[in-house]
């Protein structure tokens, strides 16, 4: 049961006594910790954890999951994130003790199944995505993101040649020119022509000998698949760069375009997003990323390789960037992925970003008249709205995203591509019925009329969530990132108040 | 074949398809220029049904040894503990797993307060002022520290001591080259990190430095020397902690650390082969605003009551892009998830005693295998729940004996430590029993003996 109250913190439920564990006593003679550590290396104070009852927790963790929207609870067709289901026997298998209960460094020969796991799965990507060889370590598509520009740095260094700029279109993910700089590259920034592709002329004008790839989104941000991918591949090809796959929107492409015939070189999975590793509340992803031939000496290590029958993990790669995350990446969403994989075969991957496809144009040409359509054609998996029409009424589309929480449903990403004016990007995703299609479409339909006949309705949205609009600013401005005792709270309200009263003085 | 997760009927393509006034979902593919059009069918093995999955898998989980029939002893960052059962059925609910980023934050209160929750843990444990919501693991959390240390000034460099996770040095590796500053190494001293060699090196370049604790070899570090070491030139001092450790050891917090990272790991998260785990980033509150990662603030609604946001947004790549302080998009929130509620159920009162019995266990073993003369307990300093052993062969060798008494070995130190070929690394959690560490001492005292 959800109510408006507010929630306590689990610290606010705490009583001393209480607990919701249960230890074994000690089965070893013991000694005293003072006779192991010296004094000063004992903890003094105790960490102030809760002490709750098993029952209480669990009251507790329910009542805040009530609080919360998830794919299971309703349509979530939240833009560039596919927000499809996640099947539930993924979430068996990796609960399997055989997988769960596994030591990344138990012996080789005492995880061959886990490692077969990673194998396969490397195989697969490469084939999905026209790659000659998949990395599974990189946690999340930033990261994937980096280690993949690293790649392509070391393979420049390799080849004697300095480049040190990496061209990112306007509609690219922020984790694009974030990535690049912390690979210790320089981004250029290139605009979209009215069509939605990238401007060809902006791009023939900054490649050069400084360049070292082309980061590129194919179907873009807007949802729309880059017409002119050969000849953007040609041009960077040619001034000897490098050209990048951000595989964030791969889920319209499975079975119908791998990016290695598009001519990229490089690419990064977000497993989490096509692959139904679930989004986790944010995390744990998994980045995965492949590349052809000419990059497959910089790898980050280990890759997993089969001899015979036997499969091992390979650290001689001397040119390989080195590791970018601990471990072998995050098996547990792998695992996952590799399962959902399994359960669809070649002819049910093409399904998917065939009827992924299908959703979202149906779903764009429903909601074109009564929203502004900035790129008038066949979109891809996802496509952009603008609330241009109903700004001009006084309505923001962050009004619109607040009014479809009214209507039980998550709202599309916002804002986002910065090119598109009070953008709304809405990716409906393959696993949604026709039915769900139609009644987000019909809520859409009702607030386009409400903007028109009783805007302040929107605008003082949302009016049946158990919190309303949330004060962002004053969050940022007076950050309160934790819990404090009101003892406490107060004695350090007082050490600032003190603190300030002296910078007066001064 | 049946598509469980598709609901697309052909009744419902027809509807589709002739609304959009077209014959085939081909035609919404006709932007793709043709050549470039995949041909034929992925080479990948064809679907699976539910049964079949299940089959599948069951026998490849199979393969590998695992923790609920073999006793482990490894450890080396990643470790067998306790989880209370409660963790995996709140991570099971579908509210907090299927859910994204708490981008909408009225219909995410749930998300956002187990996270508000989680840093205040976090700063409770470490000893420190402000966390994060988590980074994908503790050796990509020390890589960040040094990032934000070195703040893209020229000319700095980082030090790190080589009791640090080897991975994690690493990791540092390709991020000091990335971005262009210096990794000075300080080696050890009886299994700890050498105090004089770390004074000659530390000057005004210094950034950082870096330790582990307790550090790789399982010994306790001096906090309180080396702090008083990296502060002489106003380096950040950075320390990399088992957050179970400080259920008994003094918080790097107590020691004046600028900047506690680490592994939250021992708290509800399995060992699956070392991924997904979840690091943790805790700072003093100077540093709050350079802190990569997501953060969550508590603030009201429009009606005055409570509420969570995601805050300090400023920092980051959505924002910021190429001027972000770090490129972190996601974080691992349902593994913060499970490290809260595993920090909730143990309590206040669990932590110590978890805590306790690890370094009881331990203490144990060193006892047992001190006794043997096949085997030498090499350091000295007082360790939490890991330890060196040299042993009479190589450490595969030793390991696969074990093996056959169904006992997973420890880590061997000669991978990264030519010094140190046949040494092993051995772990002792709460999860071992009297029986168990008894087994191991005696299977090791056999090795190298003629039967």
């Amino acid at each position: 049961m959800q109510t408006n109250k507010e929630k306590e913190l689990i610290f606010e439920m705490s009583k001393p006594g209480r607990v919701a564990y249960s230890l074994p006593e000690s089965d070893v003679p013991e000694v005293e910790l003072d006779a192991v550590f010296p004094a000063q290396y004992l903890r003094k104070q105790p960490a102030e954890l809760p002490e709750v009852s098993e029952l209480d927790l669990m009251r507790h963790y329910t009542g805040l999951s009530n609080r919360n929207h998830g794919i299971d609870s309703g349509f979530y067709p939240l833009g560039s994130c596919t927000m499809k289901y996640n099947p539930k026997i993924n979430e068996d298998v990796v609960r399997y003790p055989g997988f769960a209960k596994i030591h990344p460094y138990q012996a080789e020969e005492t995880m061959q199944g886990a490692l077969r796991v990673l194998y396969d799965l490397q195989a697969e990507l490469s084939e999905i995505t026209g790659m000659d060889a998949v990395s599974l370590q990189p946690a999340a598509g930033a990261q994937g993101e980096w280690a993949a520009l690293m790649m392509i740095r070391a393979y420049h260094e390799s080849r004697g040649e300095k480049r040190t700029k990496v061209i990112v279109p306007d509609t690219a993910h922020g984790t694009n020119p974030a990535s690049a700089a912390v690979a210790g590259l320089e981004t250029v920034t290139i605009s979209s022509d009215e069509q939605g592709n990238v401007n060809l002329e902006e791009l023939r004008k900054v490649v050069g000998a400084d360049t070292a790839a082309l980061m590129l989104t194919n179907p873009s941000t807007l949802g729309l698949f880059e017409e002119s991918i050969q000849e953007i591949a040609e041009i960077v090809h040619e001034a000897g760069g490098l050209l990048y796959y951000d595989g964030a929107n791969a889920n319209a492409i499975m079975g119908i375009a791998r990016p290695g015939d598009m001519g990229f070189d490089v690419v990064h999975l977000n497993l989490h997003k096509t692959f139904t590793g679930p989004h986790g509340g944010g995390g744990p992803g998994a980045g995965p990323i492949g590349c052809k031939k000419e990059l497959v000496p910089f790898l980050p290590r280990p890759q997993v390789v089969k001899e015979g029958d036997t499969y091992r993990l390979d650290y001689d790669i001397p040119q390989s960037i080195g590791r970018v995350k601990a471990f072998y990446g995050n098996f547990g969403i792998l695992l996952r992925s590799f399962v959902y994989i399994r359960a669809n075969g070649p002819e049910g991957l093409l399904r998917v970003s065939q009827e992924a496809v299908l959703n979202a144009n149906y779903m764009m040409r429903k909601l074109a008249p009564y929203y502004d359509l900035p790129y008038d054609r066949i979109c891809k998996h996802e496509f952009v709205l603008s609330g241009r029409k109903q700004k001009k009424l006084g309505v923001r589309t962050l009004d619109i995203a607040k009014r479809l929480l009214d209507f039980g449903y998550h709202p599309p990403t916002i804002y986002f591509p910065l090119i598109v004016d009070e953008c709304m990007m809405i990716e409906p995703t393959e696993t949604e019925s026709k039915e769900t299609l139609d009644q987000f479409i019909d809520a859409m339909i009702a607030i386009a009329k409400e903007v028109e006949e009783n805007p302040t309705i929107v605008q003082e949205a949302p009016h049946t969530t158990i919190v309303s609009r949330l004060d962002e600013v004053t969050a940022a401005r007076k950050p309160v990132l934790r819990y404090r005792k009101p003892a406490e709270e107060n004695a350090v309200r007082k050490a600032e108040g003190s603190q300030a009263n002296e910078g007066a003085l001064v | 074949m049946n598509y469980r997760y598709l609901p697309m009927t052909t009744e419902d393509k027809q509807e589709m398809l002739s609304f959009l006034g077209l014959s085939s979902v081909e035609e919404l593919f006709a932007d793709i220029p043709e050549a470039i059009r995949f041909q034929g069918s992925l080479q990948i093995p064809i679907a699976l049904s539910e049964p079949e999955t299940v089959r599948h898998f069951t026998k490849l989980a199979r393969q590998n040894v695992d923790s609920s029939e073999y006793a482990y002893f490894l450890g080396a960052g990643i470790y067998d503990h306790y989880i209370p059962s409660t963790v995996n059925h709140v991570i099971s609910r579908s509210e907090f797993y299927t859910a994204y980023t708490p981008y909408q934050p009225e219909i995410s209160q749930g998300e956002l307060q187990a996270i508000f929750e989680f840093q205040t843990m976090i700063c409770e444990l470490t000893g420190m002022e402000v966390a994060n919501s988590s980074m994908y693991d503790g050796p990509t959390a020390l890589a960040e520290a040094a990032n934000l240390a070195v703040g893209g000034v020229a000319g700095k460099n980082v030090i790190v001591s080589k009791a640090v996770h080897p991975e994690a040095r690493e990791i540092l590796g390709v991020n000091a080259k990335a971005q262009g500053y210096e990794v000075i190494e300080i080696g050890c001293k009886g299994g700890v990190t050498d105090l004089e060699a770390l004074e000659q090196a530390v000057n005004e370049q210094t950034a950082a430095v870096m330790v582990q604790y307790p550090n790789f070899f399982g010994a306790v570090e001096d906090l309180a020397s080396l702090e008083k070491i990296a502060h002489q030139h106003k380096s950040l001092f950075v320390v990399s902690a088992n957050p179970l450790a400080l259920g008994v050891l003094q918080p790097p917090g107590a020691y004046n650390a600028d900047i506690v990272v680490g592994e939250a790991q021992p708290f509800g998260i399995p060992m699956q082969l070392g991924g997904p785990s979840c690091g943790y980033f805790a700072v003093k509150e100077k540093l709050m605003r350079k802190i990569p990662g997501r953060i969550v603030g508590q603030t009201v609604d429009q009606e005055g009551r409570r509420g969570f946001v995601l805050t300090l947004q400023a920092r980051e790549q959505h924002i910021r892009r190429e001027k972000a302080t770090s490129n972190i998009c996601s974080n691992q929130a349902l593994n913060a998830l499970a490290a809260s509620v595993a920090m909730t159920a143990l309590g206040k009162r669990g932590v110590q005693e978890m805590a306790r019995l690890n370094v009881q266990k331990t203490q144990y073993a060193l006892r047992e295998l001190a006794k043997l003369d096949n085997c030498q307990l090499v350091y000295h300093s007082p360790v939490f729940n890991e330890f060196v052993l040299k042993v009479p062969k190589s450490v595969g060798e030793v390991n696969r004996e074990l093996l056959r008494k169904k006992i997973v070995g420890g880590y061997d130190l000669g991978r990264d430590y030519p010094e140190l070929a046949n040494h092993m690394l051995l772990a002792v959690t709460e999860a071992r029993t009297k029986e168990e560490i008894d087994a191991l001492v005696q299977g090791l005292g056999e090795i190298g003996r003629a039967n």
